[in-house]
């Protein structure tokens, strides 16, 4: 598992402004992910997360600060470079972000046909081992994401963001829009994901259950910073929104589930 | 570089070295693709590997799959590495991939017409019951004017009309100049220059103008719709609608078509306006005819039909394209792919439309001497 303060963190991110207008969404914001760990990142609505993955991806230019991954400093790479390092990680957005004009199939070969240059049947057998990998049905590879369900359009973007096999996978609420059992089943997925791929996962999501199941460190964006520590600091935190968030009815009903059915390891479900 | 065969101790043994990562992807399948197989029994080493990732993995399971079908036996030095095991253990569980595709028919060019046919019959229909329904809402804003959406379509004449003002005026502005300077080449071997005047009037008012202006709002309003009510189809807006309880041909298509019928005749009177101007002008210029020359001139070259022949066709144009972008644009589902394609087959189809009618005009105004 992970090591305590590495020299060498997945990512890193220092002193982030980020401002549209008057409105100031990052003031300063730093974040740390050790290698090998999922990261949670919670925080109001409009409290700048998606703004945050956005920042990380390099898809939105910080007013001041730095984003580094593996090392690397997003914002001084260019070309070849930045490529080499966008392939290093994978990203899943909140609607899935699949091409609906592409199979799922299509989907999770486009990054490998853009990459490498690959016989079909190699391109097709890598894409059936993501599929299955992510526990679709291997059937599902040839149909279009407008016939796929929710559940399955979260796991075909999983496997798109896999496709090149990164290290680092980044999400953007992962199971919002799941019912509760297919949620909890990307939840084990997740998980199954993480400790067969040795994946470093950061992950922005509201589901209380998938915070407690699955991250060993959680950062709360509050004022425009983060404050973050392990599952168990950060619960016992005394700002009075994280309070809030943790110990409202719901933050109290998902923590004592979690206590009650911890150390079981339910093998991924199937969709 | 990734495999190598060498031969120790009177085995073959076959050794797997270096970063086997989907990086590597393109050398790993042409490494795996190229490797000789054919002979005796043989050792696979795994040592020389740095990293293994699940492509990696995919990829010595490739090779596996390779020996085993040229009949080579092999077995691993040691234990088969870990991500080779996880790789095989996915592709083991549940049934195998379905290969689509592989099995599709040669379709019999009979069948295809066949198909063809039907499809064509199928959307004559829904054509058919499109104009009903649009038919229908206008029908009964009689009894209920507060279904035609004034706003809507104030704003519907806005877009399609007055923006389009700049690029109507111009286009017909060239147009007649060039008719105009043309006309007046062939004209002057009979020494008729004069005729040019009516050359231009007549062919703008009766022909271009309306034709032209028919043309280009084809191609900004009639994309405009068919992208607009595509976009609502793919985010549901349009089933939001339904849900509602609106009618989607009162809240989306008829105050677009109206806007369009309002809008459609006034961008030609804009046209005509612009047509002739431009003639006169370029016959002073060119042909010293002076303007006062021309407007007697264009005077007697008008019969009081001459404008209302070209007028009357607007609002039938206005017509066939709002109707053809607005009902491709309820045909898009799913893709963005289909919204391209229905884009451009609404913008296409109803070129071909404005034409098509055109002709039809003429020959109504041949038989009735209009």
């Amino acid at each position: 598992m992970a090591a305590t303060a590495p020299a060498d963190p997945a990512v890193s991110v220092r002193g982030i402004v980020n401002r549209f207008g008057t409105q100031v969404v990052h003031a300063g914001l730093d974040m740390e992910v050790r290698r090998g760990e999922i990261f949670g990142i919670v925080g109001g609505a409009g409290s700048g997360k998606s703004v945050l993955l956005r920042t990380i991806l390099g898809l939105q230019v910080p007013r001041a600060g730095t984003v580094s991954i593996g090392g690397r400093d997003l914002t001084e790479l260019r070309g070849a470079e930045l490529r080499a390092l966008k392939r290093s990680y994978g990203v899943t957005f909140q609607h899935g972000a699949l091409f609906s004009s592409l199979t799922v199939a299509e989907n999770v070969q486009l990054p490998l046909v853009e990459a490498c240059r690959l016989p079909d049947e190699v391109l097709a057998g890598l894409a059936e081992l993501k599929i299955r990998l992510v526990g679709l049905a291997p059937d599902a590879a040839g149909k279009y994401p407008a016939q796929l369900s929710g559940g399955m359009v979260k796991r075909a973007a999983l496997a798109r963001a896999l496709a090149l096999d990164p290290p680092l996978l980044l999400l953007d609420e992962p199971t919002s829009g799941l019912d509760p059992i297919a949620a909890s089943a990307f939840d084990e997925l997740l998980l199954y994901l993480h400790r067969s791929l040795r994946l470093t996962v950061v992950m922005i999501t509201h589901d209380l259950d998938t915070i407690y199941r699955t991250c060993a460190r959680v950062g709360v964006i509050v004022d425009g910073r983060m404050i973050s520590d392990s599952l168990e600091g950060i619960v016992h935190n005394p700002h009075p929104w994280i309070q809030e968030y943790f110990h409202g009815p719901r933050g109290r009903s998902a923590s004592e589930a979690t206590h009650q059915d911890a150390g079981v390891v339910r093998s991924p479900g199937r969709q | 570089m990734f495999l190598e065969w060498r031969v120790a101790d009177g085995e073959r043994e076959l050794h797997a070295r270096g970063r086997w990562r989907a990086e590597s992807a393109t050398e790993l399948s042409r490494a795996v693709a190229e490797v000789e197989l054919e002979g005796p029994a043989a050792v696979l080493d795994a040592d020389g590997i740095e990293t293994l990732d699940l492509t990696g993995a995919w990829f010595l399971r490739r090779l596996e799959e390779r020996l085993t079908q040229s009949g080579t036996p092999f077995r691993w030095r040691g234990a088969r590495p870990e991500a080779l095991e996880f790789a095989a253990t996915l592709l083991a569980a549940g049934p195998a991939a379905a290969h689509e595709g592989s099995e599709r028919r040669h379709e019999e060019a009979l069948g295809a017409l066949g198909r063809w046919t039907v499809q064509r019959g199928g959307q004559a229909r829904d054509e058919l019951e499109f104009l009903g329904r649009i038919l229908f809402v206008i029908g009964g804003a009689f009894r209920r004017p507060r279904s035609l959406r004034f706003k809507s379509v104030i704003r519907h004449v806005y877009e399609t009309g007055i923006e389009a003002v700049p690029i109507v005026a111009l286009i017909a502005l060239l147009i007649s100049v060039i008719i105009a300077y043309i006309g007046a080449q062939e004209l002057r071997q009979f020494g008729g220059e004069v005729f040019v005047v009516d050359l231009v009037t007549i062919s703008v008012l009766r022909e271009l103008g309306v034709l032209l202006t028919a043309v280009i709002v084809a191609g900004r309003s009639g994309s405009a719709f068919a992208a607009e009510i595509g976009v609502m189809q793919l985010n549901d807006e349009v089933d939001a609608l339904r849900a509602i309880g609106l009618n989607v041909v009162e809240v989306l298509v008829v105050p677009r078509l109206l806007g369009l019928i309002i809008a459609l005749p006034l961008l030609t009177i804009v046209a005509d306006a612009m047509g002739l101007a431009g003639g006169a002008v370029m016959s002073w210029l060119a042909f010293d005819i002076p303007f006062n020359q021309f407007l007697v001139r264009m005077q007697e070259a008008m019969a009081p039909t001459t404008f209302w022949a070209g007028l009357l066709k607007a609002p039938v144009f206005a017509f066939v394209i709002a109707m053809i972008g607005t009902f491709r644009g309820l045909q898009v589902r799913d893709s963005s792919r289909e919204l391209g394609r229905l884009t451009t087959v609404a913008v296409v189809e109803s070129i071909f439309m404005v034409l098509l009618v055109d002709a039809v005009f003429a020959v109504i105004y041949w038989e009735l001497d209009f």
